[in-house]
């Protein structure tokens, strides 16, 4: 498939600052996908998505948005992107469709065309009621929205999206989600930047783990989890007796070691399947667990293990 | 070049559209330089000049001047106010010609300073000002009054992008106000001690108040001094020495933006 956004060893040193922002940074993003950007504060999310965006200068390396060069061809970058910045960027002393009237004049819509357009995109965000209000007034979610539509004055064939649900309550959340994966069924191809790994699970295609600047693990997120952890089988019994017991007894499930800690036990298994085996052993030496889970790896083990491994290499 | 026009007319209509929306800061604004007439005339002219009947003539064009400065803040707050909201980053993400934020900020301050004169002038026939000067003479001075404005524009573009916030632009604000006393806008500078006298007869404010007296036909300073005998070439110079460095840096800030 063609990449709508690729990134090759791109560079980016602050002024001043200690570390490069950017150090390394590769990317690929397949034309129709979703792509998250996963890191904490200060893996240089921010500084990517407004390097490909065109708002700031890479010191070194490439980057190509939509088969147009981020260095060379910014207008050509511009044209066939739509950026939902970290904070609502939207004017406040004007209404909501005023907004987006201004920004499809700014499009180069003719007029009639702008207003007709408004009116499609502030019925289909249901923003109807606030569409003559200020946007001071607005709610966080409702300047999201705006925020959004905003950006799809002229549908982009690449969304960037930084920290789209930062700050937001989980009703606006899942506006935003929605929002998102209609843009997707349309063809857009979307970079989103995210702390939240359910985000990422929810949305993404494709997760890429971002640390001090590079990419350090990507995949879907279901390679990233298979990678990192194993599905875990753990029982809780009456008596640690029993906690113990119940590790001998299904020893020949495990693919690692028992771990036994107090009432407790956790048996690493190749599958969610070996439950079953697991508890028909129990059946058998005679011992009843008050509690039986599985747990497979989330997102969140991965950015764990990312984010203590590199720590402890540093 | 064609995109260039369309995006600061749009740019522009998006000011008209704040005002629209909201009318009383707008009108405030006006409205200010009013006031000042009003307080100073009220206050001081019967002590600066016998009566404030006699001070109106003088005073009324020195506050058309200062009106002129009084849109430097509009435009420092309005450039700072879209860069620290990300407005700025937003229409940069946009195919916009690169010129079209600040053509169109131009645009729209120069418009409301119209405005500004407008009121002004308004106000000081009611307050009994008149000129006695044929109508391109009156052309020409606020024809200056507006060059003027157009070159503390980009002064006010360039603080406005290397401003960190709101506190600079408060800072500005008040910053207006010695330079509005310092200058010969309610003084003649021969009543000040005279290094004091010097730097008012240097204010580009006052070159511009000078000349603008002196083409609307109203008592204006002494004089004898050199500044104070070329405001008109002053009141050209100035603005245009303004444009020259000012500009320029605007450019460059604007370009640092994506440093």
């Amino acid at each position: 498939m063609d990449a709508a956004i690729e990134a090759r060893a791109v560079r980016k040193h602050y002024r001043g600052a200690e570390r490069p922002a950017l150090d390394g940074f590769d990317l690929r993003v397949a034309a129709g996908t979703v792509c998250a950007l996963l890191g904490r504060n200060g893996a240089g999310k921010t500084t990517a998505v407004r390097i490909m965006t065109t708002l700031l200068a890479m010191d070194d390396g490439a980057a190509t948005v939509a088969g147009h060069d981020v260095r060379t061809d910014g207008d050509g970058v511009r044209r066939a992107i739509g950026l939902v910045g970290q904070n609502a960027a939207v004017d406040e002393i004007l209404g909501g469709r005023a907004n987006l009237v201004l920004f499809g004049r700014l499009r180069g819509l003719a007029k009639a065309a702008a207003r007709a357009r408004a009116d499609e995109l502030i019925s289909r965000f249901g923003l109807s009621d606030a569409a003559g209000r200020a946007v001071g007034t607005y709610s966080g979610g409702m300047r999201r929205r705006l925020d959004l539509a905003a950006s799809l004055v002229v549908p982009p064939s690449v969304l960037f999206v930084d920290e789209p649900t930062t700050g937001l309550d989980p009703d606006a959340r899942r506006d935003v989600w929605a929002t998102v994966r209609r843009l997707v069924d349309d063809g857009v191809t979307v970079l989103l930047t995210t702390q939240y790994l359910e985000e990422a699970d929810e949305l993404a295609d494709h997760v890429a783990m971002l640390r001090d600047g590079r990419v350090v693990l990507e995949g879907s997120p279901a390679e990233l989890t298979s990678l990192i952890g194993e599905t875990r089988v753990e029982a809780r019994f009456g008596a640690p007796d029993d906690a113990a017991a119940a590790g001998r007894a299904a020893g020949r499930y495990a693919v690692g070691p028992v771990e036994v800690s107090g009432v407790g036990v956790a048996v690493p298994v190749a599958d969610a399947g070996a439950v079953t085996g697991f508890c028909a052993a129990l059946a058998g030496a005679g011992l009843a667990p008050v509690d039986v889970a599985v747990r497979r790896p989330t997102l969140d083990d991965v950015f764990m293990h990312v984010n203590t491994v590199s720590e402890g290499t540093r | 070049m064609s995109s260039l026009v369309h995006g600061s007319l749009v740019l522009a209509g998006r000011t008209f559209g704040h005002w629209r929306a909201q009318p009383v800061p707008f009108v405030v604004t006006l409205l200010f330089p009013v006031l000042i007439v009003l307080m100073m005339g009220g206050l001081f002219g019967g002590a600066i000049a016998g009566s404030a009947g006699d001070y109106v003539p003088f005073v009324v064009p020195g506050v058309l001047a200062l009106t002129m400065l009084f849109g430097l803040e509009t435009t420092m707050a309005a450039i700072t106010a879209d860069a620290s909201r990300g407005v700025t980053d937003r229409f940069r993400s946009l195919p916009l010609h690169s010129g079209s934020v600040v053509a169109g900020r131009c645009l729209a301050d120069l418009a409301a300073s119209v405005a500004g004169l407008a009121a002004m002038t308004l106000a000081g026939f009611a307050l009994g000002w008149r000129w006695s000067a044929g109508p391109g003479e009156v052309l020409a001075a606020y024809g200056l009054l507006l060059l003027l404005r157009f070159g503390l524009l980009w002064v006010g573009v360039w603080a406005g992008l290397k401003a960190s916030g709101p506190e600079a632009v408060a800072a500005v604000q008040i910053m207006v106000w010695p330079v509005g006393f310092l200058s010969t806008v309610f003084l003649d500078p021969a009543t000040m001690p005279s290094w004091l006298g010097a730097v008012a007869e240097w204010n580009p404010l006052s070159a511009t108040a000078d000349a603008v007296r002196e083409l609307f036909g109203n008592p204006g300073v002494a004089g004898g001094s050199w500044p104070a005998d070329h405001g008109q070439e002053l009141s050209v110079i100035w603005p245009i020495l303004m444009v020259a460095v000012f500009a320029p840096l605007s450019a460059a800030a604007y370009r640092r933006l994506n440093r």
